[in-house]
């Protein structure tokens, strides 16, 4: 579906050097990024920001061209073949409508169904099912403008649909959402994820949308490929530990020691204490500590992909200091 | 309590003197160094105007060729070259079009923020729009008179009451320029938005205040209303007068005073308006 | 087939979306009209002045100003909004623009059609049938033609201006006002006979971008008048042509223009 090989983009800025003096200095958003994504997967492209996943996004949808690279969607050159490809694939910039603002939502989909040139039956089955799946029938005529944040970017997902794109790009699609329309979003995707039919590129700045949808995870930092694989695979890769949490009747007696386990917080006077786990299987954690305490409550908390990632960006910062915002 | 007093930006009948004063220059010093920031705009603006200065200083000309004595209005050709030149740089100062500010905060409700603050937004507005005719004043006058001189022979000043008198005039325009540009702005407390005056405004201001032609090519009764009936003239018309010395000097000093009236009145009105929407506001609770 | 049905539709859009707003739309659809009014009053009061102006008598500089206003008014209705691209390119919407399956620019003009303009359209064609009244023209099919011609043509050239001008904020994002010295400076530029200006800067504007062709050079010809700046009398007749070499420049522009916003972004 898409295939990227050693895909770069350089800017040229003019920084500021002395008070008037200003100097040229080009930047690579993207450094050699080479991809290969099938039919039907999931990926979130996730990076610190102008770490490239914009620039990315707008080359694979032709809006940018590439300063050298290859790049290929659906078997299309993206910006030689701009409107043919635009036909295939269905973009959602979070911060930038595809919705005409005056009017209603379903009067701008009417006017979709036409730029896209959608055969009527199929367009109506589509936003039957988005209609569905969306809840948009208590606002479809409302004009855009009056629409809450997590309404419009319902509708700016079912405007990307209704085409029957091949390939969804999603750019920030929760940015700044409400916790309910973040759920209703994700389950959204994740169902449409489920049937295979679309290929779907998410970048995000919410891991929590990562952890639910995608079973590929492509961090880029400074242009670069830095991690592409799954979940798992980061965790092994960066050796996150899971944790023990217990809550105690009484606090451990001084100087407990639990073999193959770091004590990594203590809580309520002692009544909860954190372990993190390291060559010590939770089985044996929760032997080992129901001996030594009354134990009323246990849980074993799956790493955190934040505390990774963020991990991942604060490696790479110190190879190199540059940065843009594509 | 007095340290932090003198942190928060406050004007009050109640406060000292010289402490409004340190408010009212911070205020314009803000209003300043936010149009220092648009150089591209600056520089496409001014390219405009010059061009809009040599479409109109010809067409006034060839007027004032095709009359008998060859002046228009009671202009001769230097006074009208001086007229169009110095006018399409002071229109950047008087700020005739383009100040949506305060329509703007009302529309998005940021209003309420400058509600809260200790200074009536009358008083900070206007500041910063001295700020702002200051900036003007220093980037945009001096290229169109420049390239106004550098094709056409310009009129010079011969009496020394017209320097100060000039001076005078441009500061009133700017007061009573913004007195209207805030009253047609408030609108958008009764409309919503203040599109439709604004467009109202940008149309009828333009002619009405000198700036397409001067205002004595009007039949006089026309003029003459003009002059007593609204604030226009003074926006534009009388400084450049002023300037060109078309009057003698009692009938100059006579239409500043005039200038001055509508200025008052205008911010008057303003502060009348403004304290009418807030109370509107509290009422309704915006 | 399908791609004209598009822009049909869009532009079915952009009047729904007009028309959403009813009463602040009739105030702009008035306020509007009355601009072009002011700027053909502004030709009364100077005539007021002196009865002659650069050799021209009033009515026929209001046949200039009438061909003018109509010409302006079409450009300006049809694609004057394109000026908003400074918009689109500072916001990024632009990206929006490009990831739909149509060509840039006619997705820009009919996205913003200024439809509040419509009202001066009656008030262009008005002035020119007043002009055509208070003139004696001795009508000949030449002259018929021409009539027809040259309001178009003006159009046509008026609108690769608006097209160029907002075309330059591809490499200048503030370009601003810089634009409007060349299309309502251009419009201003053939409301009077060129002869009021001064040479060169006659040459550039009348010759260089074109617009002595828009409004003078065919007045002279439906007036039987010859070129007090000396040109033949089938001047007139040429305004087709330069409106479409106007067009040829403004669309190498506006292409390069994109191609420039895509290898820098916004």
């Amino acid at each position: 579906m898409i295939e990227m090989r050693d895909l770069s983009k350089t800017f040229t800025v003019r920084v500021k050097a002395g008070r008037l003096r200003r100097e040229k200095r080009t930047i690579a958003a993207v450094d050699g990024v080479s991809l290969s994504i099938g039919r039907g997967e999931m990926v979130g492209y996730i990076g610190p920001n102008g770490a490239g996943k914009s620039t990315t996004l707008k080359m694979l949808t032709g809006v940018l061209t590439p300063t050298s690279g290859e790049v290929s969607v659906c078997g299309l050159r993206p910006v030689p073949q701009r409107t043919a490809l635009a036909l295939r694939i269905g973009v959602v910039f979070g911060q930038r409508s595809q919705l005409w603002w005056d009017l209603p939502l379903r009067d701008s989909f009417r006017l979709l169904r036409a730029v896209y040139r959608v055969p009527a039956a199929e367009h109506e089955a589509r936003l039957r099912r988005c209609c569905e799946l969306l809840d948009l029938d208590g606002f479809l005529d409302i004009p855009v403008r009056q629409l809450s944040l997590g309404q419009r970017m319902r509708g700016e997902l079912t405007a990307a649909l209704l085409h029957g794109p091949e390939v969804l790009f999603l750019d920030e699609p929760t940015i700044g959402l409400d916790v309910v329309s973040k759920q209703a979003v994700r389950s959204f995707l994740g169902e449409l994820g489920r049937t295979g039919d679309v290929t779907l590129v998410l970048t995000t700045h919410d891991l929590a949308d990562i952890e639910r949808l995608c079973h590929r995870l492509v961090v880029i930092d400074h242009g670069r490929v830095v991690h592409d694989g799954t979940i798992e695979q980061l965790h092994a890769r960066y050796g996150s530990r899971r944790r023990l949490v217990a809550d105690l009747d009484s606090p451990l007696p001084p100087g407990f020691v639990l073999p193959g386990a770091t004590m990594t917080g203590t809580e309520a006077d002692g009544h909860r204490v954190t372990f993190t786990l390291e060559s010590i299987t939770a089985g044996a954690a929760v032997a080992a500590l129901v001996t030594a305490a009354q134990v009323r409550d246990l849980s074993v908390v799956e790493p955190d992909i934040e505390d990774v990632v963020a991990r991942l960006y604060t490696d790479g910062r110190s190879a190199e200091g540059r940065s843009a915002e594509g | 309590m007095d340290a932090l007093d003198a942190s928060v930006p406050t004007i009050s009948p109640g406060r000292p003197f010289r402490a409004s004063v340190t408010t009212f220059r911070a205020l314009m010093g803000s209003g300043f160094r936010r149009y220092a920031t648009y150089r591209q705009a600056t520089v496409a603006g001014t390219f405009t105007n010059i061009v809009f200065g040599f479409l109109r200083c010809y067409v006034l000309l060839a007027v004032a060729a095709g009359t008998v004595g060859a002046t228009a209005g009671g202009y001769d050709a230097r006074q009208l070259a001086t007229f169009v030149w110095v006018g399409q740089g002071l229109l950047n100062v008087v700020g005739l079009w383009g100040w949506v500010d305060l329509s703007e905060r009302i529309r998005t409700g940021d209003i309420v923020a400058d509600l809260v603050r200790p200074v009536s937004p009358v008083i900070a507005y206007l500041a910063a729009d001295l700020g702002r005719g200051g900036h003007a004043l220093l980037t945009r006058v001096g290229p169109p008179v420049l390239v106004g001189a550098l094709f056409f022979p310009l009129a010079t000043p011969s009496r020394w009451l017209t320097a100060p008198l000039f001076a005078v005039s441009v500061l009133l325009a700017v007061v009573g320029s913004f007195g209207c540009r805030y009253l047609v702005n408030a609108t958008a407390y009764w409309l919503g938005d203040a599109r439709g005056p604004l467009v109202f405004w940008t149309l009828g201001s333009g002619v009405l205040a000198g700036l397409y032609f001067p205002l004595r090519l009007l039949p006089d009764w026309l003029a003459v209303t003009l002059w007593v009936a609204t604030p226009l003239p003074g926006l534009l018309q009388t400084p450049l007068d002023v300037l060109v010395e078309r009057d003698p000097p009692a009938l100059q000093v006579g239409l500043v005073a005039l200038q001055a009236v509508w200025a008052v009145i205008m911010l008057a009105l303003a502060g009348w308006v403004q304290r009418r929407a807030e109370r509107r506001l509290v009422v309704q609770g915006g | 087939m399908g791609e004209l049905r598009a822009y049909a539709a869009l532009f079915g859009g952009r009047l729904r979306s007009a028309t959403a707003y009813r009463a602040s739309f009739a105030v702009e659809l008035v306020t509007n009209a009355a601009g072009t009014a002011i700027d053909v009053a502004t030709v009364f009061v100077f005539y007021r002045t002196a009865a002659v102006v650069g050799g021209f008598t009033l009515d026929e500089a209001l046949l200039m100003t009438g061909i003018t206003a109509f010409a302006f008014v079409l450009a300006d209705l049809t694609v004057g909004n394109i000026d908003q691209l400074e918009t689109y390119v500072r916001t990024g919407r632009l990206d929006a623009v490009l990831v739909r399956p149509l060509a840039v620019l006619p997705q820009l003009v009919l996205a913003d059609l200024p439809l509040r303009k419509l009202m001066r359209l009656a008030v262009g064609l008005s002035v020119l049938g007043v002009a055509l009244a208070r003139n004696d023209i001795d009508w000949t099919a030449g002259r018929v033609l021409l009539l027809v011609t040259a309001p178009i043509s003006g159009a046509v050239l008026f609108g690769a201006i608006f097209v160029l001008s907002a075309a330059t904020a591809f490499w200048w994002v503030d370009s601003g006002k810089l634009g409007h010295g060349f299309t309502y400076g251009g419009r201003d530029f053939t409301s009077y006979p060129i002869t009021v200006y001064g040479s060169w800067f006659r040459t550039l504007f009348a010759y260089g971008l074109g617009f002595g062709f828009v409004s003078y050079q065919p007045a002279l010809t439906l007036l039987g008048r010859a070129d007090p700046l000396g040109l033949p009398a089938w001047a007139g007749y040429l305004s087709p042509l330069v409106a479409l070499a106007a067009v040829g420049v403004a669309a190498v522009v506006w292409r390069s223009g994109v191609r420039h916003y895509r290898s820098t972004g916004s």
